[in-house]
C-alpha cells in the first residue's frame, strides 16, 4: 500500500520533469517559426506551451500537497519543494519568452536570426542537463553531481553568445534607433535567463546532493 | 509500604524512560520520521518485554558486585543513584544510571562491611570503556555497508524515506528491547535479594518474583517515556545527533546491537560454547553508546562530527558518577540507619568448620588448622584473615566466601504443598520429588543443600548438567530460608 503510493509519487515527479523537458525545444522551434513568419505554427507552439505550463503547475502543487499531508521526506522536503519550484520557473520563462515575442513583435534583422537560434539552443541544452541532474537527484545523488558541470558549460556558452549578440547589435549601423537596440537586448536577456535559471538550480542541486548523501 | 521502598527504583526507572528513550527514538521523532505516539507505544512495549524476558543476565553481574539484602538499603542505593544521575545531568554530563548504581552498591558494601567483588567491578568498568568503542566500530562498519548498498541499489528518495521509517521503527523496537534487557538491572537489580514478591502461577505461565520486579520497573520506564521523553526527544535528540535519518538509523542500530550483546544470555552462552571471547553481561549506558556511534560516523567522514568535549565528559563521568553515588549512598545510609532507625542491611556471617575446610580443600584452598571454627561477622573480616594468612591466595577469596557463608534454610514440610503448587509448571516432577526427600532437613550452608539436592537428583556437582538448575536452586534457597529479607 505504502509502496504503491510511493510509486504514484515517483511517477508524478517523473511526469513533471518530462513536461519541463518537453518545453525546452519550444524555445528553438518557436523562435524559428517566428523568424520564418509562420504564424500558425508559432501560435500552435504557444498554445501547447501554455498547456504544458498549466499542467506542470498542477502536478507541482499536487506533489507539494502530498509531501506535506503525508509528512514525507521531512529532512529533504524543503529542498525538493525548492527544486520543483525552481524547475517550474524554467517552463514559466520559456513560455514567457514565446508569449513576449507574440505580444511585442520585436523587429529582428535576419542577420541575427542564427545567433538568436544558437542562444536558444544553448539555453535548451542547459535545461536538458539540469533536468537530467534533477532526475538523478531523486535516485542517485552522486550521479547528479556529474551532470552539473555540463549545465555550467552551456550557461557560459549562452552568456558568450548573448554578449556577442548585444555587442553586435549596439555597433550595427543598420539599426539606427536606440529603441530597437534596447528591444534586442531585452529579448536576448530574456532567452539567456532560461540558462541562468538552470545555473541557479545547478547551484542548489550541488548543495542538495551533499545533504542527501548519508 | 513495599511501594514506598520500591519508589526510589521506580523513580530511577521513570528517569531512565524519560532520558534514554531519546537515544532510541530521539532522531526519528525529532525529524518527524516517526510520530511520538507511535514511538512511545513501541518503546514502552518492547522495553517491558526486554526487561521481563532478558533482564536477568545483566542483573546477575550487578548482584555479584554486591548483594543489597535489606529493602531499606536497596531503597537508599536506588535513591542515591537517582540523585547522582539528576545532579550529573544538571551538569550536562552524558551520565549513565549504570555508573551511578555501581557506585551506590559499592557505597552500600562499604557501609555494610561487605567485600566488593573486584573481579566483577573490573568487568563492569571494562564494559563502560569498551561499549562506546564497540558502538563506534559497529556504526563505521554499518555506515560503509549502507553507503555501498545505497550506491548499488539507487533507491529513490521517496522509497528510501519509507524504508528508513520502517527501519527506524524496527530498529527502535529492537533498541527498546535491548535497553529494557540491559538497563532494568540498574532500576530493579538492587531489590532482587530483598524482593518482597512471591512467584505468581497463572497456570499457563509462571511469573517469578524477579520478573514481577522487572515488570514494575518496565512499567516505570514506560511511564517515563510517555510523560517526559517527548520533551527530551525534541530537544536533546536532535542536538546530540545532527545526522541524516539514514545515519541516525545506523547509530541507533549500532547502539541496539551493543546493548543486546551486553544483555543477551543466549549470545553469551553461544560465544562461550565456541571458545570465543564473550561480552560480560553488564548494564551499560545508551547515551554513551549514541555518542560512540556518532563518533564512528564522524571518523569515517573525516572527523568533522567528533565532539571532543563530549568524549572528555564521558571519561570524566566514568570516575565522577560512581564516586559521587558511592559517597551519597554511604552518607544517606548512615542517616537512615542512625536517625530513622531503619535496617539497611542484614549482617552475613561466615564460619569455617571441618565440612567447609574439607570442601575448600577439594577446591584447592587449604585452610590452616588454627582457623577451624573461626567465626567472622562480615566478609571484610574474612578478607583480613586471608590477607594475614600466607597459605591462602587472595584470588580464592570469593570461593572462600561462597562456601563459608552462613545461612539458615529449613525444608519445612508445612510449606511444601504451597511450594509444589507454585512451581508445578516450572520444576519437573523428579525435581520436586528430590526436594521432598530432603524435608525436615536444616542447612547452615547453601552449598550443603545444593549438594544433597543434586545427590537426590543423581546429578554429580561436577556435571555441567546442573547449571540449568541455578535459578531453581536460588528459588529454593529463598523460599525455605529462615532469614527474613
Amino acid at each position: 500500500m505504502l509502496l504503491k503510493k510511493t510509486k504514484q509519487l515517483e511517477n508524478k515527479v517523473n511526469n513533471f520533469l518530462d513536461i519541463i523537458n518537453d518545453a525546452g525545444p519550444f524555445l528553438v522551434t518557436g523562435l524559428d517559426s517566428y523568424f520564418n513568419d509562420d504564424e500558425e505554427k508559432f501560435d500552435n507552439y504557444l498554445e501547447k506551451l501554455i498547456k504544458l505550463e498549466n499542467k506542470a503547475d498542477g502536478i507541482r502543487r499536487n506533489i507539494e500537497t502530498q509531501l506535506y499531508e503525508k509528512t514525507l521526506i521531512p529532512e529533504a522536503r524543503a529542498d525538493v519543494l525548492s527544486l520543483l519550484e525552481a524547475l517550474d520557473d524554467i517552463i514559466d520563462r520559456i513560455s514567457g519568452v514565446i508569449r513576449e515575442f507574440n505580444m511585442e513583435i520585436p523587429d529582428i534583422h535576419p542577420k541575427y536570426h542564427k545567433n538568436y537560434l544558437l542562444l536558444s539552443e544553448y539555453a535548451q541544452n542547459a535545461v536538458d542537463q539540469i533536468i537530467r541532474a534533477s532526475r538523478y537527484f531523486f535516485n542517485d545523488p552522486v550521479e547528479a553531481r556529474h551532470c552539473l558541470p555540463k549545465v555550467y558549460h552551456w550557461e557560459e556558452e549562452a552568456d558568450d553568445i548573448s554578449g556577442e549578440l548585444i555587442r553586435n547589435v549596439f555597433r550595427d549601423p543598420d539599426i539606427g534607433r536606440l529603441s530597437i537596440k534596447l528591444h534586442h537586448r531585452m529579448f536576448v536577456d530574456r532567452i539567456d535567463r532560461v540558462a541562468d535559471i538552470s545555473e541557479d538550480i545547478a547551484d542548489k542541486l550541488s548543495i542538495f546532493t551533499i545533504k542527501r548523501s548519508i | 509500604m513495599i511501594l514506598i521502598y520500591l519508589s526510589s527504583g521506580l523513580f530511577l526507572g521513570w528517569s531512565l524512560g524519560a532520558n534514554d528513550a531519546s537515544n532510541i527514538f530521539g532522531t526519528a521523532v525529532g525529524t518527524k520520521m516517526v510520530r511520538f505516539k507511535t514511538a512511545a507505544i513501541i518503546a514502552s512495549i518492547f522495553v517491558i518485554i526486554g526487561a521481563v524476558l532478558s533482564g536477568t543476565g545483566a542483573s546477575h553481574t550487578l548482584g555479584t558486585l554486591g548483594s543489597v539484602n535489606a529493602l531499606g538499603g536497596a531503597f537508599m542505593v536506588a535513591l542515591a543513584a537517582g540523585m547522582s544521575v539528576f545532579w550529573m545531568t544538571k551538569m550536562q554530563i552524558p551520565v549513565s544510571t549504570s555508573q551511578a548504581i555501581v557506585g551506590a552498591i559499592i557505597g552500600w558494601n562499604f557501609f555494610a562491611n561487605m567485600l566488593t567483588n573486584y573481579n566483577s567491578l573490573i568487568k563492569i568498568v571494562f564494559s563502560w570503556v569498551i561499549s562506546p568503542v564497540l558502538a563506534a566500530i559497529f556504526s563505521m562498519l554499518l555506515y560503509i555497508l549502507v553507503k555501498k548498498l545505497l550506491q548499488y541499489l539507487s533507491i529513490s528518495i521517496f522509497r528510501l524515506d519509507i524504508f528508513t521509517r520502517a527501519g527506524l521503527i524496527i530498529v527502535g523496537a529492537f533498541g527498546a528491547y535491548s535497553l529494557g534487557a540491559n538497563n532494568i538491572a540498574n532500576v530493579m537489580g538492587v531489590f532482587i535479594p530483598s524482593s518482597p514478591f512471591h512467584t505468581i502461577n497463572l497456570g499457563f505461565i509462571r511469573i517469578g518474583n524477579t520478573e514481577i520486579l522487572f515488570f514494575l520497573g518496565g512499567i516505570a520506564i514506560a511511564v517515563g517515556i510517555f510523560t517526559y521523553s517527548h520533551k527530551v526527544m525534541k530537544t536533546v535528540g536532535n542536538q546530540l545527533v545532527k545526522l541524516t535519518p539514514q545515519s541516525a538509523l545506523i547509530v541507533v542500530l549500532a547502539e541496539s546491537l551493543v546493548l543486546f550483546l551486553f544483555a543477551s544470555q543466549t549470545v553469551h552462552q553461544w560465544l562461550v560454547a565456541h571458545n570465543l571471547p564473550a561480552f560480560p553481561l553488564v548494564p551499560i549506558s545508551s547515551s554513551q553508546l549514541v555518542v560512540g556511534g556518532v563518533i564512528g560516523i564522524g571518523l569515517i567522514q573525516g572527523g568533522q562530527h567528533i565532539k571532543y568535549r563530549i568524549v572528555g565528559k564521558i571519561i570524566t563521568g566514568w570516575v565522577t558518577t560512581p564516586v559521587l553515588a558511592c559517597l551519597l549512598t554511604f552518607i544517606s545510609l548512615f542517616f537512615l540507619q542512625n536517625i530513622f532507625e531503619m535496617e539497611v542491611y542484614h549482617p552475613v556471617d561466615y564460619q569455617f568448620n571441618p565440612a567447609v575446610t574439607k570442601k575448600l580443600e577439594s577446591k584447592g584452598i587449604k585452610i590452616p588448622q588454627s582457623a577451624d571454627r573461626l567465626h567472622f561477622r562480615n566478609s571484610r573480616q574474612v578478607k583480613q584473615f586471608v590477607d594475614t594468612c600466607n597459605q591462602i591466595s587472595s584470588d580464592s577469596i570469593h570461593t572462600l566466601l561462597e562456601y563459608s557463608r552462613q545461612d539458615s534454610i529449613y525444608i519445612d514440610p508445612h510449606k511444601f504443598p504451597h511450594f509444589k503448587d507454585e512451581v508445578a509448571d516450572w520444576f519437573k516432577p523428579g525435581e520436586i520429588k528430590a526436594l521432598l526427600e530432603l524435608k525436615n532437613n536444616r542447612y547452615t550452608y547453601k552449598w550443603r543443600l545444593r549438594e544433597e539436592y543434586l545427590k537426590s537428583l543423581n546429578i554429580s556437582s561436577q556435571n555441567t548438567e546442573f547449571s540449568h538448575l541455578g535459578s531453581k536452586l536460588d528459588y529454593i534457597y529463598q523460599y525455605f530460608s529462615l532469614k527474613e529479607y
